[in-house]
């Protein structure tokens, strides 16, 4: 028995191995599907669905996904697309997030993606919420406010660091990233050169002292939309 | 001072167009219906010391820029050079130091050209008087086509400098704790060398036309909402007019020195600041005056005044004709700070020639550490005049306490003062005449307030709203 499978995303037939995901053989296959809460290298989480497409004619969450012989994705989209505005948009409004003045303006996923759909204003009203900041770590930091709850810094730290130091308190609209510890992050063992730094895609969970030492222009996202790196491998190994 | 208000009858003349964000102007008449006192109101504010509280020091050179539409590089920078002091970096590199002062004069250049091709050209082109339809830059548009572009390039120009040191033209990220994030690369150098000679030319063409007006209307302008005052900027160590960085020197209307070569941490010894109920704004004032004789202007005519010269063979050639008019002696004339605004223009372009010429900006070496500090004082001297950042900052490294004296704040009085001395010249009556209205107003530019960064005390004062009729009956009293 082969362990290869056809499927097909947009009605191009794509191979791939037995037991991908739509999400990594989309990826092998030069097609970038939007993600949030998804890392390479971590476990799937499929919370935020940002990755959402449809499969065999329902939404689905293609971070967590397997592909199915012949199963037909919808990735591109219209209803796709507004599904995963109205989930972006949502982001922004329930959190605080001031791009303007944000030290992680430039290299956030979140609005890397808003940017990508071309997103100006969310079409929710903004909750405004009441978010602490944990500042008593010396070199680390968590801003509450830019918080999206995608659990990529904590499956990080877990998985890739080894560590015990971030979890998840508190439920609903109260539910929060803390500290494994009582006082905060100051009495964990967290690292700035930990993985879990690096896992953030928003502003939350950022070094200190460094803010904006890259200039605009240097940024990850100045140039080109995010999932453009997928996209150019695919056309690369075409030619 | 005024007699009690009760007997005081009240005018209010709202807004003062073409000023960036919005006034009031409140006149209130004695029995004999002379101007007794003028206010100049602010009806917007932000509540901005307030909302750095809590922020990462990091954050606040960028988080400032939101203070103010129309200078934010100049709250951007003045917030940075504090944080090079929260965190330990007296002397920044040569890169570091030059590139935010290339910054620096790009947005002096940018904000003077604005606000003297746009909101002060009409005024000096169509006369005073001159149907405010008219009396605008579409007029001057029309009329005048060449200074229109000139004004449009100037202003460009400058914010092309910004872009190269800041990284975009409004809201950058250039200046740092400790250093900046970026050098110029040779490209970048090459392509505002490009245009340079061209400003050059076209700066001195401003120049001359703010000289030739105030010389040609020197009589009458000499008067025109003029009172003599004390003149606050800071200057280089050998006296010399610096923008970016400097000590701190106030002089009399006399030219005397009230204080001079104050390190500016010692600022807080120097002058303090008055909260009047009726104003958002805050007023400061020389210590040793007191508050009733303390106050003082900020911004070019001060600035000009307090130089004992400007190290650019322009500007310095200007600077020798400007104190010629008043025999060496501070010049006093409200209506002069658009001549020592062009000469300002002139020597940011000179400056500019200067750095742009320098290897210093190609260097590699941009940020520097040193020990971590709880409080920081800086001052640099913005367009509009000095602007005082002063902050503390915990062990967390959150901002505990921030305090901006912005420079419109500085001439909140001066701008009074004018107005009242234009109101009682032109006030016929209890008619507000179209004239009156347009002397105000050409007063009030003088002095380019910018409103909506001037006024940050939110939560601090109580806010007393009181209305009176002509008779001077209070009609209805709101406090908050
Ligand atoms: S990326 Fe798939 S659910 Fe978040």
């Amino acid at each position: 028995m082969s362990n290869t499978i056809t499927f097909s995303i947009d009605g191009k037939e794509i191979e791939c191995k037995a037991g991908r995901t739509i999400l990594d053989a989309a990826e092998e296959n030069g097609i970038y599907i939007p993600r949030l809460c998804h890392r390479k290298g971590v476990s799937p989480h499929g919370s935020c669905r940002v990755c959402t497409v449809i499969a065999n004619g329902k939404p689905m969450a293609a971070c967590t996904t397997p592909v199915t012989p012949g199963m037909v994705v919808e990735n591109d989209a219209e209803e796709v697309t507004a599904m995963r505005k109205a989930i972006i948009e949502m982001l922004f409004v329930e959190g605080n997030h001031f791009c303007m003045f944000c030290e992680k303006s430039g290299n956030c996923e979140l609005q890397a993606l808003a940017y990508r759909f071309g997103i100006a204003a969310p079409r929710y009203p903004y909750l405004f919420p009441h978010r602490e900041i944990d500042f008593g770590h010396p070199d680390v930091f968590i801003d509450h406010n830019r918080c999206i709850l995608c659990a990529r810094c904590i499956r990080t730290s877990r998985e890739i660091d080894g560590k015990e130091v971030l979890g998840f308190v508190e439920r609903g609209p109260r539910k929060k990233v803390a500290a494994n510890a009582e006082h905060g992050l100051r009495e964990t063992e967290i690292a700035v050169g930990d993985e879990a730094m690096a896992a953030c895609p928003v502003g939350a969970l950022m070094p200190k002292h460094v803010g904006y030492q890259v200039p605009i222009g240097k940024r990850e996202f100045d140039h080109e939309p995010i999932g453009s790196d997928i996209e150019k491998e695919a056309k690369a190994s075409t030619k | 001072m005024a007699q009690s208000i009760e007997k005081l009858n009240r005018i209010a003349i709202e807004p003062v167009t073409r000023v960036e964000g919005h006034g009031k102007v409140t006149l209130l008449l004695d029995d004999r219906n002379h101007v007794r006192q003028a206010r100049f109101h602010i009806v917007e504010f932000r509540g901005f010391e307030r909302f750095i509280q809590g922020r990462p020091y990091w954050e606040v050179p960028v988080i400032v820029q939101r203070l103010c539409g129309i200078c934010p590089v100049s709250h951007h920078l003045a917030a940075a050079k504090a944080m090079d002091g929260i965190v330990g970096v007296d002397q920044l590199t040569p890169t570091a130091e030059k590139m935010r002062r290339l910054m620096h004069y790009g947005q002096i250049l940018q904000s003077h050209a604005l606000h003297f091709f746009h909101l002060c050209s009409p005024d000096i082109l169509f006369g005073f008087d001159a149907d405010p339809q008219i009396r605008n830059v579409i007029g001057v548009a029309a009329k005048h086509k060449d200074l229109a572009v000139q004004g449009v390039m100037l202003r460009k120009y400058g914010q092309e400098v910004i872009k190269r040191t800041a990284g975009k033209k409004i809201h950058g990220t250039g200046a740092i704790p400790g250093g900046i994030n970026k050098n110029l690369s040779i490209t970048e150098r090459d392509e505002l060398l490009k245009d340079l000679a061209q400003m050059k030319e076209w700066g001195l063409g401003a120049l001359k036309l703010a000289k030739d007006y105030t010389v040609e209307h020197l009589d009458w302008l000499a008067d025109f909402g003029s009172f003599p005052s004390n003149h606050l900027s800071i200057v280089r160590e050998d006296g010399a007019m610096d923008l970016y960085h400097g000590r701190l020197r106030a002089i009399d209307a006399e030219g005397n020195k009230i204080f001079d070569q104050v390190a500016v941490p010692r600022y807080i010894d120097y002058i303090a600041e008055e909260v009047r109920p009726w104003s958002y704004m805050k007023f400061p004032f020389i210590k040793s005056l007191g508050a009733e004789k303390g106050w003082y202007r900020v911004g070019p005519l001060a600035r000009v005044n307090t130089a004992d010269f400007i190290d650019t063979p322009l500007a310095e050639e200007a600077r020798r004709e400007f104190m010629a008019v008043t025999d060496g002696k501070p010049n006093n004339i409200t209506m002069a700070y658009h001549w020592a605004r062009m000469i300002e223009l002139v020597h940011c372009i000179e400056k500019i020639d200067e750095l742009l010429h320098d290897g210093d900006l190609q260097g590699e070496d941009l940020v520097l550490k040193g020990e971590r500090r709880p409080e920081a004082v800086a001052i640099v001297e913005a367009p509009r005049g000095t602007l005082f950042h002063h902050y503390k900052v915990d062990e967390n490294d959150q901002v505990v306490m921030a305090n901006l004296i912005v420079s419109t704040t500085s001439n909140n009085e001066p701008m009074n003062q004018a107005v009242r001395k234009v109101a009682d010249q032109y006030l016929d009556g209890h008619q507000i005449t179209e004239g009156l209205l347009n002397h105000i107003e050409v007063a009030i530019r003088a002095y380019d307030p910018c409103l909506s960064c001037a006024t940050h005390a939110l939560g601090r004062m109580p806010l007393l709203v009181q209305l009176f009729d002509s008779r001077g009956n209070l009609l209805d009293r709101k406090t908050r």
